[in-house]
């Protein structure tokens, strides 16, 4: 993947990469997502419904994730609902975004501002 | 569930249809957990989540489409650039004159309350006039209709001691006036009421402009002594620099006094009357009040108020109809241009999205929805409109100039220029033009593109089918062009026939200048006398000149200078129109104008003071007073003596071209009474020559400083210059309107040329056939021909038919030329005819180059 493509996504919006970030690990429908967002963040972060549509709608359009034609088991199924899954682009684009975070966090450390224990 | 879902429409509807489903799914497994105040919370957050999200997609959207619009449009740069071209032509005439418009006609003039303040006038029947000092006064003080009244008159003094004297013009107001106004000086102070009583000392406010000009912006101006007029005044503030009035050639004010002599005569009329109305009066109140007021003073003065009403106008109203009538019809006219532009550019739009369906129908197939591709074709032509409209505001802030010099100088504002105003109103039309010429072309190339896009294949288009919609929207273009051709030609007559009255006299080889004697310096006749004497002896000597003479003032510079004349015996009142225009001159004046003797003499050196009061008058004067008999020897009351008369001269024009002037008289210079009628006494020098003026001028000005070092002259002009400033506004109008007219004349000429060789084009494949099957060239030329007169012919039909309608509706500024006047209308219908032949040629000739072999093959 061409290096100056994922520059051009950087900074990604704190949105957009908690939605990355959900679907690491499985592929998951919309109402999903904002549970795993939620769950990680151990509630702090709720994403809205349309935050949440129209940041799919646009990391599909960049590439970043794509929608999911396998299906879970009918049982659990809701034909409704359609799943999402993170392309190889859009895992490139989370570990660059990761990168950018981590250099900042170091010269912010590096700057004294290391977070003490409260 | 329901609002939830009915709250999704903010969304595009692509979006929705996309997501609509999940996210009311989302929502309601939320709603499930919540209840209570957690469910108010739930749905506060639903709207603004909504409504903010909407928004950013329909932002995301629009960056999309305008991208695309970005490389489709620079794909086609020829499309582009005709359309910004066409799309700005109709913007900038529309700005440009709504620019004028709105600051002579809609914006508030530029004082407090404007809404609020009225101009009062004495009204015998059948005109206005200014107020007489006494009855002012007595309006002031019997009226409780007003909050505040005040007046002023023009002012034109000589301005002595800063470097060149200089002539400068003003008004004298009431002190009263400015802070009724609400007008504060920007610098120093404004008149107090001690300032305006008799015997104190002359206080004098500054305009920027003089400030800047005369006194090189030195804010230490204040209480520095000038003379004005030979009087001492002490300078005590200077006005803001947007303060123009009462028109925008004032350059300073003084506080007028009024001597007890002045409130004698009722019927010495010079005060212009302004006043406020009180809070909860209204106009009407004032105006019922002021008809008791003046029934009141006729009862009490029969003679001089006779049948004198008192007629009160809103400020804002008193700029002169004709200038209303006339932007009006500019006004019209460029609603009309930026019509033809718009239904041009619908065409040009209609032909392309003819020439896209392909590329549609394909998006279409590729899942593209109906909405989704309106908003695209919608978004391009947003973004040639406002191209368009960027070049339209150049193209109206280039034009400003000559449209300003339709502002009336008597506007009390600072002139047009382009604000935020304007750019409000340009944008408004931007948008307006953009979806005016895009919708229609967008929601027939999106009408079932998909399923004829692509069937009918190679061709893409319409084949042989008529276009009704193109060719209604072509006729609408000749329509409004032939309207604007006839206004234009009917207002080219106007001006014409007015060029062509006779003024009275000969305007050419005549350089005037004005020297206006300061009183009381000069206040004494013999004095002046002295001055003109010296000047003219001096003058005639010059090389080349051959007359010289004074008279108190041109023609067609001073309109008015009117008294009431009374003949045997039978006083007049004024009501009865008895009126003839007064002035003074020196011998030689007649000849020096060209102006013919019909009987009688010439005033002469000898007549003066204490011989007989004579005077020449015109031959209207003779037709009024004395028809079919010898006026010669005849006398009558005029200007506070009888005149007998001595002379009969031809009329001239003094009220200009286009109106009637009242009969003229003339009385010789040496009868001016000391001290008296001292605004009458001669000003104005006309000196008829065979040399250059720039030879002449140098001469005259060393003469006139030998005669008086401190004497300014001012007003340096041709007479033929006055004539024609005479018709100067007219020239304007037919400039502008015949601009407008030749962009119309354009714009409906690229209509029928696009149409035509749209049709050509798609019907190359029948007009092949046809020449395979025997068809002449000339068939084929003439099948095209027909086709285009046909839509010229309802064209022009329709736009006779308007264009008299127009015509009758700006009668009042055709100067008696009739609304039907037949040059103007052939001119207008062959132009139409030249038009469309023009725009037909090149089409009807590819039409003949067709070759039949070729497109018979390609299908």
């Amino acid at each position: 993947m061409a290096e100056t493509q994922i520059e051009a996504l950087l900074p990604l919006p704190p949105a957009a990469f908690h939605i990355l970030m959900a679907l690491a690990d499985e592929d998951r429908h919309g109402y999903a997502i904002i549970q795993e967002v939620a769950a990680r963040t151990l509630g702090e972060l709720k994403l809205s419904a349309g935050t949440l549509y129209r940041s799919i709608q646009r990391m599909l359009e960049q590439g970043l994730i794509a929608e999911t034609s396998e299906r879970p088991a009918p049982e659990l199924d809701d034909e409704r609902r359609r799943y999402y899954r993170i392309t190889p682009f859009g895992a490139a684009v989370a570990r660059a975004e990761t990168r950018r975070l981590t250099q900042l966090v170091k010269l912010a450390r590096a700057s004294g501002f290391a977070p003490g224990r409260a | 569930m329901r609002l939830y879902r009915a709250l999704l429409h903010l969304y595009p509807a692509a979006f929705r249809t996309e997501y609509g489903e999940e996210m009311c799914g989302v929502f309601s497994a939320r709603k499930r957990n919540t209840s209570g105040l957690s469910r108010v919370a739930l749905w506060a957050e639903a709207f603004f989540d909504t409504f903010f999200n909407a928004i950013t997609v329909h932002w995301d959207l629009f960056r999309q489409d305008l991208r695309y619009a970005a490389r489709t449009l620079s794909r086609a740069p020829g499309f582009a650039l005709t359309v910004i071209l066409v799309a700005g032509l109709g913007i900038g005439a529309s700005t440009a004159v709504f620019t004028v418009t709105d600051h002579v006609l809609i914006r508030p003039l530029p004082f407090a309350s404007p809404q609020s303040l009225v101009k009062l006038w004495e009204s015998p029947p059948g005109y206005r006039m200014e107020a007489s000092p006494a009855n002012y006064r007595d309006w002031k003080s019997m009226s409780t209709a007003f909050e505040a009244m005040s007046a002023f008159r023009g002012l034109s003094v000589n301005l002595v001691g800063q470097g060149q004297p200089e002539r400068l013009e003003g008004a004298s107001v009431t002190a009263d006036l400015f802070p009724m106004l609400g007008v504060q000086p920007a610098l120093g102070r404004s008149f107090a009421p001690e300032d305006d009583r008799e015997g104190a000392a002359g206080t004098l406010l500054l305009s920027h402009r003089l400030w800047q000009t005369a006194f090189g912006g030195d804010p230490g101006v204040l209480g520095r002594p000038v003379r004005l007029d030979d009087s001492p005044y002490v300078i005590i503030g200077v006005m803001p620099r947007d303060f123009h009035f009462p028109s925008r050639d004032a350059e300073l004010w003084t506080p007028m006094r009024f001597a007890a002599r002045e409130f004698e005569d009722r019927n010495d009329n010079y005060l212009h009357v302004i006043a406020r109305l009180a809070p909860g009066i209204t106009l009407e109140q004032a105006r019922e009040e002021m008809r008791v007021i003046a029934a009141r003073l006729e009862h009490a003065y029969p003679k001089e108020n006779a049948r004198t009403g008192i007629t009160v106008n809103p400020l804002r109203d008193e700029v002169s109809r004709q200038a209303r009538l006339l932007l009006a019809v500019l006004f019209a006219a460029a609603i009309c241009v930026l019509l033809i532009a718009c239904t041009n550019l619908a065409n040009l739009l209609l032909a392309r999205a003819l020439v896209r369906r392909k590329e549609l129908a394909v998006r279409t197939s590729l899942g593209a929805g109906r909405e989704r591709m309106l908003r695209q074709l919608l978004t391009e032509s947003l973004v040639l409109a406002v191209l368009g409209g960027v070049f339209g505001v150049l193209a109206a802030r280039a034009a400003l100039p000559l449209l300003t010099m339709l502002v009336p100088q008597s506007l009390p504002a600072p002139e047009p220029f382009i604000d935020l105003r304007v750019l409000i109103f340009a944008i408004f039309l931007t948008a307006l033009t953009g979806l005016g010429f895009g919708v229609v072309p967008a929601l027939r190339a999106t009408s079932g593109a998909a399923a004829s896009g692509l069937r009918e294949g190679s061709r893409g288009g319409v084949g042989g089918r008529k276009e009704p919609l193109r060719s209604a929207l072509v006729i609408v273009e000749v329509t409004l062009s032939v309207v604007l051709l006839v206004s234009a030609g009917l207002l080219i007559r106007a001006l014409w026939r007015l060029q062509a009255t006779d003024p009275g006299f000969r305007s050419e080889g005549v350089l005037t200048l004005r020297t206006s004697l300061p009183m009381p310096k000069y206040e004494r006749t013999a004095t002046r006398e002295q001055f003109y004497s010296r000047v003219l002896s001096e003058v005639r000597e010059l090389p080349g000149v051959s007359h010289a003479a004074y008279i108190s003032f041109l023609p067609m510079v001073l309109r008015g200078g009117i008294w009431p004349v009374s003949v045997g015996g039978h006083i007049q009142d004024r009501a009865e129109s008895h009126t003839a225009s007064l002035r003074f001159v020196t011998p030689g004046f007649f000849t020096a104008l060209g102006i013919p003797f019909r009987l009688g003499r010439d005033v002469s050196e000898a007549d003066r003071r204490e011989s007989l009061f004579v005077a020449v008058v015109s031959e209207s004067f003779v037709r009024r007073y004395w028809p079919g008999e010898n006026p010669l020897g005849r006398s009558f009351q005029f200007a506070f003596q009888g005149r007998t008369v001595v002379g009969v001269v031809r009329d001239i024009r003094v009220r200009g071209l286009e109106r009637n002037s009242e009969p003229q008289v003339y009385l010789p210079y040496k009868q001016v009474p000391d001290g008296g009628l001292s605004w009458y006494a001669p000003k104005d020098l006309v000196i008829r020559s065979f040399t250059q003026t720039g030879t002449l001028l140098p001469a005259l000005r060393r003469i006139i400083r030998s005669a008086d070092p401190e004497q300014p002259v001012s007003d340096v002009r041709m007479l033929a210059e006055i004539v024609e400033a005479d018709t100067a506004p007219r020239r304007v109008q037919v400039r502008v309107l015949g601009a407008f007219a030749a962009v119309a004349f354009l714009l409906a000429g690229i209509g029928i040329h696009g149409l035509l060789s749209f049709t050509v084009s798609h019907r190359a494949q029948e007009i092949g056939v046809r020449m395979a099957l025997g068809a002449q060239s000339s068939d084929i030329f003439g099948m095209v021909l027909r086709q285009s007169l046909l839509l010229a012919g309802a064209g022009v039909v329709l736009g006779v038919a308007l264009g008299y309608a127009a015509g009758r509706a700006m009668q009042a500024l055709l100067a008696g030329v009739t609304p039907g006047d037949t040059a103007a209308f052939a001119a207008a219908v062959g132009l139409s005819l030249v038009m469309t032949m023009l725009g037909s040629f090149l089409p009807a000739l590819r039409a003949v180059r067709v070759d039949p072999a070729t497109v018979t093959r390609a299908e």
